[in-house]
Order: C-alpha cells, then structure tokens, then sequence
C-alpha cells in the first residue's frame, strides 16, 4: 500500500531535481527545512524522528540535498520527509511537508476491530511495521 | 552501424562545428567585465592577483563556450589559497571572487561565508563534524573562506578536533565541487608548512594566490581612496606628511598593510576632530575644514614622536 500524506500527495515520486527545486522554493521564502524520519507512518503518528537539526541559512539546496542522501543511506527503510518551517508572525507553522523516501516494501495497516455494547464496533488501525 | 555510416558520421562532425561563437559577445553578457573593472578600480595594485583572477574568468568562460560545443571536460576545480601578510586585501578580493565565479555560473548563488577556526572545530568528541558540516551547508552555491586555515591544523596536540575539519573537507571539496568554492587564507609561512603536514589539501587545490606587500605609494593610494569613501581629503601638506607617516611606519614591526593604513587614517580623523574643537571658540568652519586632514593629524602620531607605532588609543592628542 503506497502511503501518501503532505504537499504532493497526489503526486508520483518526486526526483532529486524536483526536491531540489520545491527545496529552493522554501529557502527563498525564508523557511526553515528540516528532515525527518520514521518506521511509523501511521496518519496520527505526527512525531517523526529529526535528522540533524532544522536547517536554517542555508543559501543553496545543495546542502539538504546532501542531508537528504545521507539521511536515505542510513534509513534506506524507513519513510523520510521534508519539511518547511515559516516563521513569519502569524504563520508559525510548517508551510510544506513532503515524502522523500519510503521502504521498498509497504505493509500498510491491520485494521482491528473491537465489539462494543450492542452490535457497536471500534475500529484501530496498526502500522503492520510497528506490530512485528 | 556499417563502417561507411561511421565514416560519413565523422565527416560530417567538423561542418557542423564551423558554427561560430561570440567569445567576446558571451564575455559582455555575462557582466563579469562590470566585476572586473570594479577590482581594478577598487583596489590597490595586486597586479599577480588580479592577473590570476582574470585567468581564471577566461578559463570559465571559454568553458562555458565548449560546454555550449557539448565538448565535455570535468568541471575545473576552483578550490584556491591566498596567502600574503596581513592587511594585503586577501579577503577583499575573496568577495570578490565569490561576485566573479556567480556572474560566470560556476557558483549558484554567489555569496562568501567567511570563517575561521572556531567556526569548524568543536569542543568536544562528536561536536566537530556537526558543525563544520553546517558551516559547509551553509557556503553550499557560493565561497567558503576560510582565514588563518593554518590554525586548523595543530601537530603539537594529536588528539585535536581540527584533523577531523581538515578531513571533512577535504571529503567535501573533492565531493561536492559543483557545489562550493573553498579558499583558504593565510600569512605564507605557515600555510607552507599547513600544506606540507596536509598533502591532500596541495593537490586539492588548484590555485595558489600570492598577495605581495604594497609600496609605499600604493599605500597612499589605498589611504586616498579610504578617504574618498569617507568624504574625507588630504591638504597639500598632510599628503606628504601622510606619505612621511607610510614610509616610516612600513619599517617598525607589527605593520599590517591596508589595516595599519586604515588605522592610522582613524587615528587622523580622531585628532582633526580634537584639532577642529579646540579651534572652535575662536573660529567658524566651512565644510572644506571639515574634510580635510592637514598635516598636524599626521605628525602627531608616536611613529614621528618616538618611533614607535600607535597603540589602539591616541595617548597623546
């Protein structure tokens, strides 16, 4: 199951010039890029581990490149992703987040049911990556 | 592919070749005549340099006409060394160099992250390659300049941090050459001896920049133009106290070129500012006195007095 979330979601994979690009995109307007990864993609997992720290005077997107490749060769497995910080007064918040990386193999998720009072059912969903 | 294609094919490549290219034409476009004049204008002499500098715009740009060509050659490194005295103009002509390769494409954005040793070797295990990684991200697209990169080096302690910079680097430098321009400045003995203990660095780097000491008329060049750029000038009699001044200051210890010019300048201004307030009781001034240093701003300095150089104040006004 290809897991989709952030700013091209509905896109196929973005390549390395095209991170290139959005990433100079988010340099120019002053964003503060980080990258992050994890093994959870679970949709409510919004904590993903920091790669390094948040990048931010960086000039050039050469320099993210280099996190981003060195962050792919450390966690070949695991789902990477960029994201943007505006800082701006009455922003503060991340303008742009993308997916950079994901595992060869995707699992998706177990969905878990759970009877409840009456014919009530509770539905869980499990990162099939977290269960094992 | 029969042989004759092939042949045909390889008679055909220089007609289609014949196309004409505007060296001169790309040479205009390209603005970087604009930067050049600026370097000649502005500053001093350092003929070698700007001579190597010029070089070096010619070889980037007839690349870019071979590129046009599709006559592929490697990307030619740029990586240099500055050595020189102290105050010879190495990191003036640093930025400038930066404005040069980014009018030329060679760096994307064309901006000078200057550093010195703090700036990459960290305090503890683990702290140096954080941080000189940081720095190196940062100068990404443009110069990294690294001042005094002798210090980085230090052989009397083995388990120093700046080995570890040194060797991020140089990964960086043969790595990420598209993406970075490093230069390292400093005094030329002991870059020398930098360079003999750091092997890979020499052969890293393609350019190696002498920066001679000014004369003494070059000197009065450099202080006129300071001046200038301050709405400040010299009368007839502080010119030649001025160029007293130069000549006996090159010969103590501790004298530093431009900077010493530019400190003596200060000291000057200080004392025609404390010569044009004790006067002002008595006397009314035009704008003309007030942008004229005369020669009593010169004469006052300890290097006429005792032949020594001034120390950072003004002890005796």
């Amino acid at each position: 199951m290809r897991i989709t979330q952030g700013t091209f979601s509905f896109l196929p994979e973005l390549t390395d010039e095209q991170i290139r690009k959005q990433v100079k995109y988010c340099l120019d307007n002053d964003y503060a890029v980080s990258i992050e990864h994890t093994d959870d993609p679970h949709p409510r997992n919004t904590y993903w581990e920091m790669w390094g720290l948040p990048m931010f005077d960086l000039k050039d997107p050469a320099g993210v490149l280099m996190e981003i490749n060195e962050c792919r060769k450390a966690h070949p497995e695991n789902y990477i992703r960029v994201g943007a910080f505006d800082s701006e007064r009455g922003t503060e918040s991340m303008r742009i987040s993308f997916i950079v990386n994901r595992p060869a193999q995707e699992p998706g998720f177990y969905l878990e049911r759970t009877e409840g009072d009456g014919r009530a059912i509770r539905y869980t969903t499990h990162s099939y990556t977290k269960m094992k | 592919m029969s042989k004759s294609h092939l042949e045909s094919v390889a008679a055909d490549e220089p007609s289609s070749s014949e196309e004409l290219i505007d060296l001169h034409g790309e040479y205009e476009a390209s603005n970087v005549q604009e930067v050049l004049d600026k370097l000649d204008h502005e500053l001093v002499g350092l003929q070698p340099v700007k001579t190597r500098i010029r070089e070096i715009a010619a070889l980037l740009l007839v690349d870019r006409a071979r590129r046009s060509f599709e006559l592929t050659s490697q990307t030619p490194t740029l990586h240099m060394s500055f050595t020189g005295n102290p105050g010879t103009g190495k990191t003036s002509v640093a930025l400038r160099i930066a404005e040069i390769l980014h009018c030329l494409d060679y760096v994307r954005e064309g901006h000078l992250v200057s550093v010195t040793r703090d700036d990459l070797v960290g305090q503890y295990i683990g702290h140096t390659a954080p941080k000189t990684k940081e720095i190196i991200k940062k100068a990404m697209g443009g110069v990294l300049f690294i001042d005094e990169a002798y210090y980085l080096y230090r052989p009397e302690n083995e388990r120093d941090y700046g080995q570890e910079a040194i060797e991020i680097l140089l990964q960086i430098m043969e790595n990420n050459r598209d993406d970075l321009v490093v230069i390292l400045a400093g005094y030329k003995e002991r870059m020398d001896t930098f360079f003999q203990s750091n092997p890979g660095f020499r052969s890293r780097i393609a350019h190696h920049i002498d920066f001679p000491d000014y004369c003494a008329s070059e000197l009065l060049d450099i202080g006129k133009l300071l001046l200038g750029q301050q709405n400040y000038q010299l009368s007839k009699a502080g010119e030649s106290a001025f160029n007293e001044y130069i000549e006996l200051r090159m010969k103590l210890p501790q004298f530093a070129n431009g900077r010493s010019i530019r400190n003596a300048l200060d000291r000057a201004r200080l004392r025609q500012a404390n010569r044009l307030f004790k006067t002002s009781r008595s006397k009314k001034f035009v704008k003309q006195d007030l942008m004229t240093l005369e020669a009593d701003d010169f004469y006052a300095s300890r290097v006429f007095a005792e032949g020594k150089p001034d120390q950072g104040q003004v002890a005796s006004i």
